[in-house]
């Protein structure tokens, strides 16, 4: 007379009520997105142009694909500060390439391989030597960057080739450009592979509980190898397209980006301390850190005012929730 | 386990003394009393800096916002001095102290009430205190002949045959030392980077404790601004932009566990003068400038590979966050 229970299905997510959909955050981020977007046109008649609408997304498509890697990285619970340096190196390399004569595709595979390879050393250090990956890529940061300025000193490369400059400048159709098609395109996959696939089921748990993760077999080393790669493989073409936009390469090129990329991560939502977070919100802040500095720069505002803008915009979404809970808990001090 | 943490220092030192006997080899005149005292003047606001991000990452924190708040508060500094000479300096450093301490506050206040992490919220205020420096001074720049003499030759004065900035160093490092053996909050800081539900079960308000650590950094950073400022003699928008990163390297190389709860005020000040070493030998012995950025990542990395052989955490938290509750 003993029941045996049906072996029942174990879904590996809940399923997610609408109303959790209207309050996430995403959506917060789409809300944001849009009022940012109405004030813009409201302010400068010149917003709404599609050939403005094209030059605002270069504000973020090059720091976007690093983001993507970021996330997924951060969501892992480590984070890489070199990514900077490391478009820095690749694009130096790249130009000590130009000067010895190299074409388009050799260029474009020393900087991809040169991001993919500061990202293994990056992997190395942290999971063959088991060091904290924030100071080992503030040590990377100053090493690369200053392997770049060994190199390069005060010059400036110069003298790429007509052709390379189609990766930073071109426009795939109308005023679809190819920086936003790749940024896209590479925002698809990584949207596959964190929320699609079992990698990136992985990478949330580890995130969670690495210790966890370990004895439940996943291979958490070599999970976070391939993300520092797959970070440093980014970086390598976010530098092909800045060292295409720009045309020329100086040591100090991108310098600041780690921390935009990283402000745009945990603007989209995911939590610095790992284990959550989402593509589409990291598409998202990408999109609102763009129509935030074009438009303030269609008002004339200086650049490092709209720093401001950015840095109070982060702090702002990441408190707003808190400060909404603890108001209706009625708890808040 | 302080045998182990003197070992430690010991080590650093071993490391500058060798590094000094080196460049000595290419430089005679360098290990030379007169020239060491000048590099530990050179050295003292980098000492100051990282004595404050120490304490920050003792608390598992860290303070990216330390050199947007030094840009911020020399801004401020110079620019009163500019409009008013008047000012007696003492009154200006107090004045300094107090702005820095409002900046700590905000990062303080937003780490403890609500809980955001610190490397957020010190992210977010890196850009916005460094913003605000354009906005109070409208993008200019203030210059050595708008400001006073005594602005600019205080921190030069010798006395005892020390100028008057290295004795400043002296004195924070002093403070420092008495601050983090000898008192409470000292104390509790290395309680909550040990163990922070450990410290809430003994009695440690470890949110409270974060809101003075950043308060003390904030200080810090405002008492570096002016002495960056009047030894700079420049104050612009981009005063050590970027120089956050070089005192957690300070303190990484001084071998503080960003992990919290490892370091010591001799660390924090080593690691300042292995920095400072580095980049006043390169000169002297025909290195070009380009190569000190190569060479201070190399020693992070080396001296995180050394530090992380003693650092590994035994045992296993049973309760867990409950300093959050």
């Amino acid at each position: 007379m003993t029941d045996t229970p049906a072996p029942r299905h174990v879904p590996d997510r809940l399923d997610k009520p609408l109303s959790s959909a209207i309050f996430s955050w995403e959506a917060l981020l789409v809300v944001i997105a849009v009022l940012i977007f109405a004030v813009n046109s409201l302010a400068s008649p010149y917003f709404l142009d599609p050939w403005s609408l094209s030059d605002l997304t270069f504000n973020f498509t090059e720091k976007g694909l690093i983001a993507l890697a970021m996330a997924l990285l951060i969501i892992s619970g480590e984070i890489d500060l070199s990514v900077a340096a490391i478009v820095a190196l690749a694009s130096t390399m790249m130009g000590m390439a130009v000067q010895a004569g190299a074409g388009t595709p050799v260029l474009v595979a020393i900087g991809v391989v040169t991001g993919l390879g500061c990202g293994a050393f990056n992997g190395l250090l942290v999971t063959r030597l088991g060091l904290p990956s924030i100071v080992v890529t503030i040590g990377t940061m100053s090493l690369f960057r200053g392997i770049a300025f060994i190199i390069l000193g005060d010059q400036a490369y110069k003298g790429y080739p007509e052709s390379f400059a189609f990766f930073g400048q071109g426009y795939v159709w109308w005023v679809f450009s190819f920086e936003l098609a790749l940024f896209l395109l590479a925002a698809l996959v990584y949207w596959f592979v964190l929320h699609r696939t079992s990698f990136g089921r992985r990478v949330f748990a580890i995130g969670n509980n690495s210790v966890a993760c370990q004895f439940s077999g996943v291979r958490v080393d070599r999970i976070k190898f391939i993300l520092f790669c797959l970070t440093g493989l980014m970086s390598g073409i976010a530098s092909v397209l800045i060292t295409s936009r720009l045309g020329s390469t100086r040591p100090s090129i991108a310098q600041g980006y780690e921390l935009e990329a990283i402000t745009m991560v945990v603007l989209g939502g995911v939590s610095i301390l790992g284990g959550a977070g989402s593509i589409l919100g990291v598409v998202l802040a990408a999109f609102i850190m763009g129509l935030v500095t074009f438009g303030l720069g269609l008002l004339n505002v200086p650049g490092i005012v709209m720093s401001i803008f950015i840095g109070l915009l982060l702090i702002i979404v990441i408190a707003l929730p808190i400060v909404w809970r603890r108001l209706r808990e009625g708890r808040f001090a | 386990m302080k045998n182990f943490l003197k070992y430690r220092e010991i080590w650093l030192l071993a490391g500058i003394a060798v590094l000094i006997g080196l460049i000595s080899t290419r430089f005679p005149g360098f290990a030379d009393p007169a020239n060491l005292r000048q590099v530990f003047n050179d050295t003292s606001i980098l000492m100051i800096l990282a004595l404050g991000q120490m304490v920050v990452i003792l608390t598992r924190s860290i303070d990216l916002s330390m050199a947007s708040n030094l840009c911020f508060t020399g801004m401020v500094v110079a620019m009163l001095n500019a409009a008013h000479p008047a000012i007696p300096i003492p009154v200006l450093i107090v004045i300094a102290l107090a702005v820095g301490l409002v900046l700590g506050a905000i990062n303080g206040f937003l780490v403890w009430r609500l809980n955001i992490p610190s490397i957020v919220v010190t992210l977010g205020t890196l850009t916005i205190y460094r913003g605000a420096t354009f906005v109070v001074s409208g993008g200019a720049w203030v210059n050595a002949d708008q400001m006073s003499p005594d602005f600019i030759n205080f921190q030069r004065a010798a006395f005892l045959g020390l100028p008057m900035l290295s004795w400043i160093a002296l004195l924070v490092i002093a403070l420092f030392f008495l601050a983090m053996t000898r008192t409470q909050v000292g104390r509790s800081i290395y309680a909550i980077g040990v163990n922070p539900t450990a410290s809430v079960y003994a009695g440690i308000d470890v949110g409270r404790t974060k809101f003075i650590v950043f308060c003390i950094s904030g200080m810090i950073g405002g008492l570096a601004g002016y002495l960056w400022i009047s030894r700079y003699v420049i104050a612009s928008v981009e005063v050590a932009n970027g120089y956050e990163l070089n005192i957690i390297a300070a303190c990484v190389i001084g071998g503080i566990s960003i992990a919290g709860g490892i370091g010591s005020v001799g660390g924090a000040v080593l690691g300042a003068l292995f920095l400072g070493i580095i980049s006043n030998a390169l000169p002297v012995i025909n290195i070009s400038p380009f190569w000190q950025m190569a060479i201070s990542g190399s020693a992070i990395i080396l001296a995180v590979v050394l530090n992380a052989r003693g650092e590994r955490r035994q045992g296993r938290i049973i309760l867990r966050n409950a300093e959050a509750a």
